[in-house]
């Protein structure tokens, strides 16, 4: 019932500021230069990578799989015993497989129009700012069949997972003429329902999962970090004591040719 | 006394009788001498000639990484995507092996544009080492090839999208284009049956080929010897053992030094590995990481870095023909180098100064394409990137002129000649709404010619070669 009249509410607010605003019939807003936000990146911050993966499993995972990702992996990585692990395992999988779920990409694609991606590379692909801004940027738009649209990606297909811990938030714009045509420029989000968490909260809760995905994307980085030094500390040693071998060598060519520096 | 007690003889070690066992059956010491102990090499080499090394060292890193990555890859259409990320994360040392083979294809350019480049600075490709040089041009298309078919394998959107696009360029030739992509391509379209042979090519045939070329390369090399910064042929001055004065035997010297070339590489070559392997997407292009979709084509299609300045010259013209064509001739062109820059003179040291300016401009000219063909393909960039393919061939043109010490009449005829096949090819694809970018546009090949061809008539003196020692400098 809260969902119904939640979803009723929101159908009539997307009317008003349908109406409310200049835009085009029919025609989503394409925005020109909406900024990205660098999204807090820690992958050594354990406890914002369990409360990202919390996130994941309980907003995301309906959906979206991490078919590269094997649970007990990601167990040792997130520092999780095996009930906390177990926790997170809400389909009765074993801890060797791979997190993915049980939607039908087929099945995913009528109902979307596009199946979910799989998110496992997701932040190689679209970069950490990229998801911490984007997660952040859905706004009420009832041109589209979800009712959000989303600010860093046109016409988004997915609808917006956070739309009762956020609050909806409708988008204000300025439409700029620009090459005989119209330019639409971001100018702010005005919050229409309050969310379930403070702003504060979402944002910090927005920035732990895009943490989990960086991590989830980049599975070498801390080992390539940490080894990368003594690779580093080898090769210096080893360029200059070749110098010194090479100068040691050389002190005969330039005796025999003195006019050599 | 202890001097009169009976020293017994030295034996012969068994390293020395093993060595002496094979020596009997194989020329393994002939060769070592020949080729590396007793091979004299020119004791000026500078900076520029640490490359030639580093190319092999690359090309074995290559290798050794490849024939690792192979156990795990899977060229099949469904796996290989999947394939790449089980490399990542559950072979040991998985990625390790992936982000030395990416930074190792990437480096591979840079190290043998580096080695090209010393080649146009020293003339190493003069007489007598034309076929040194053709050669070497051999392996660099090799290279692009199997960096090409190299990057199909992880079958990500850009892997998927530049074949389709490199592939259909074989379309471009008159009759037999279409068949011809269709036979490169063993299906209709980039499909798994082209993974396939790409993978056979880029494991197996390309590599051996590689490896034969190089060591043609390097039979060719130690048949004319080594050139050197000053354009002097260190053969014509022996001593009295018929060494070269001015030479040192290639080991221990240069691999002593080459060493230390190694070490520097190294470095480099490890901070990118370990702290900026994808190198803000120059090196590993982050719509790679989208798996191939034959539904959607990503906004912009670019191949890696060490192909945009032909993609450049590829995209500026509007006619795919002319295109292809002129993409072709930017590779085909640098073959003739030899005939076409033949002045005596072989080290830009003592080369005229316009020369020494002209080889300085077609490096930014280069490196300018190479950013261009990074650009969106908008027609701003494409028009820009027109007049800059008009300088790459124009340094062709320009050096061809200054090899033979040119009169004024000669300059001027030249110079009249190359803006008349400039405003042709404005005159062939004149669109009137971007006329004003192609008028002001104009000035970058017009600017080039005067600078080269009239700016000389008056300043002769920008004209003359210094006089060639007759021993190295150092």
């Amino acid at each position: 019932m809260m969902k119904m009249s939640y979803r009723i509410g929101l159908l009539a607010l997307g009317g008003i500021i349908g109406l409310g605003l200049a835009a085009p019939r029919g025609e989503a807003v394409k925005l020109s230069g909406y900024p990205l936000q660098k999204a807090p990146i820690n992958l050594t911050d354990t406890a914002s990578l369990q409360r990202g993966a919390r996130t994941f499993v309980n907003y995301c995972m309906g959906c979206h799989t991490l078919q590269y990702q094997r649970w007990s992996e990601l167990g040792h990585r997130l520092d999780l015993n095996n009930r906390a692990l177990r926790e997170l395992m809400f389909l009765q999988t074993k801890p060797s497989e791979m997190m993915t779920n049980a939607m039908p990409a087929l099945e995913a694609t009528r109902w979307f129009g596009a199946a979910p991606p799989d998110l496992s590379v997701i932040v190689d692909e679209k970069g950490s700012s990229w998801v911490y801004t984007y997660l952040r940027s859905f706004y009420v738009d009832p041109r589209r069949p979800t009712g959000v649209n989303n600010a860093a990606f046109y016409r988004v297909a997915m609808p917006d997972p956070f739309w009762q811990t956020q609050g909806l938030q409708k988008i204000v714009y300025r439409k700029i003429r620009r090459d005989g045509g119209w330019v639409y420029r971001f100018v702010k989000f005005a919050p229409v329902t309050d969310g379930t968490r403070s702003p504060q909260a979402f944002q910090r809760q927005v920035g732990n999962l895009t943490n989990f995905l960086t991590a989830v994307s980049h599975p070498d980085e801390l080992k390539r970090i940490h080894l990368g030094v003594w690779v580093i500390a080898f090769c210096v040693v080893f360029t200059v004591l070749a110098y010194a071998l090479k100068r040691e060598f050389w002190k005969d060519v330039h005796r025999k040719h003195p006019d050599a520096k | 006394m202890s001097e009169s007690r009976i020293v017994p003889k030295p034996s012969v070690g068994w390293g020395r009788r093993l060595l002496g066992w094979i020596d009997a059956r194989f020329p393994l010491t002939k060769l070592w001498q020949s080729q590396v102990s007793e091979y004299y090499a020119p004791i000026n080499f500078n900076f520029w000639y640490f490359f030639g090394s580093l190319a092999l060292l690359v090309l074995i890193n290559q290798i050794v990484t490849g024939i690792f990555l192979a156990m795990s890859y899977q060229p099949n259409t469904h796996l290989a995507f999947g394939s790449i990320q089980y490399i990542m994360r559950d072979v040991h040392w998985g990625w390790l092996l992936r982000y030395m083979h990416t930074t190792g294809a990437s480096l591979f350019f840079v190290v043998i544009y580096l080695h090209m480049f010393r080649g146009l600075l020293y003339g190493s490709y003069k007489k007598p080492r034309e076929l040194l040089w053709i050669l070497g041009m051999l392996i660099y298309v090799c290279l692009m090839a199997e960096a090409f078919m190299g990057y199909l394998m992880p079958w990500g959107q850009m892997s998927y999208w530049g074949a389709v696009v490199i592939t259909s360029l074989f379309g471009a030739i008159p009759w037999i284009g279409s068949h011809l992509v269709i036979w490169i391509r063993g299906d209709f379209g980039v499909s798994g049956a082209t993974l396939n042979r790409f993978f056979a090519l880029h494991v197996v045939a390309i590599p051996l080929l590689l490896v034969f070329l190089v060591l043609c390369h390097l039979m060719a090399l130690h048949e004319v010897g080594s050139n050197n910064p000053d354009g002097i042929e260190i053969h014509e001055n022996l001593d009295q053992n018929g060494k070269p004065v001015d030479g040192v035997p290639f080991h221990p010297y240069y691999t002593v030094k080459d060493l230390f070339g190694v070490g520097v590489f190294l470095i480099i070559f490890a901070i990118i590995v370990f702290y900026a392997p994808t190198l803000k997407g120059i090196f590993i292009d982050p719509i790679n990481y989208k798996p191939a979709n034959f539904l959607q084509t990503p906004p912009d299609i670019h191949p890696l870095w060490y192909f945009t300045p032909y993609y450049a010259i590829l995209r500026s013209f509007p006619n795919k023909l002319f295109g292809v064509s002129a993409f072709m001739l930017a590779v085909v062109v640098l073959f003739f180098l030899p005939w076409i820059d033949r002045h005596p003179i072989k080290s830009v040291r003592y080369r005229a100064p316009f020369y020494r300016i002209l080889l300085l401009v077609f490096a930014a000219t280069f490196l300018f394409l190479g950013y261009i063909g990074m650009q969106p393909a908008t027609l701003f960039w494409q028009k820009i990137g027109l007049r800059m393919a008009e300088l790459y061939f124009l340094f062709f043109v320009t050096a061809w002129t200054y090899a033979r010490s040119p009169g004024n009449r000669r300059l001027i005829v030249t110079f009249a000649l190359a803006l008349a096949a400039i405003l042709w090819i404005d005159w062939r694809f004149y669109l009137p709404s971007i006329a004003s970018l192609i008028w002001w546009t104009l000035l970058i090949p017009v600017g080039y010619l005067i600078l080269f061809f009239l700016v000389p008539l008056l300043w002769p003196g920008g004209m003359r070669d210094r006089s060639v020692p007759t021993r190295v400098t150092l």
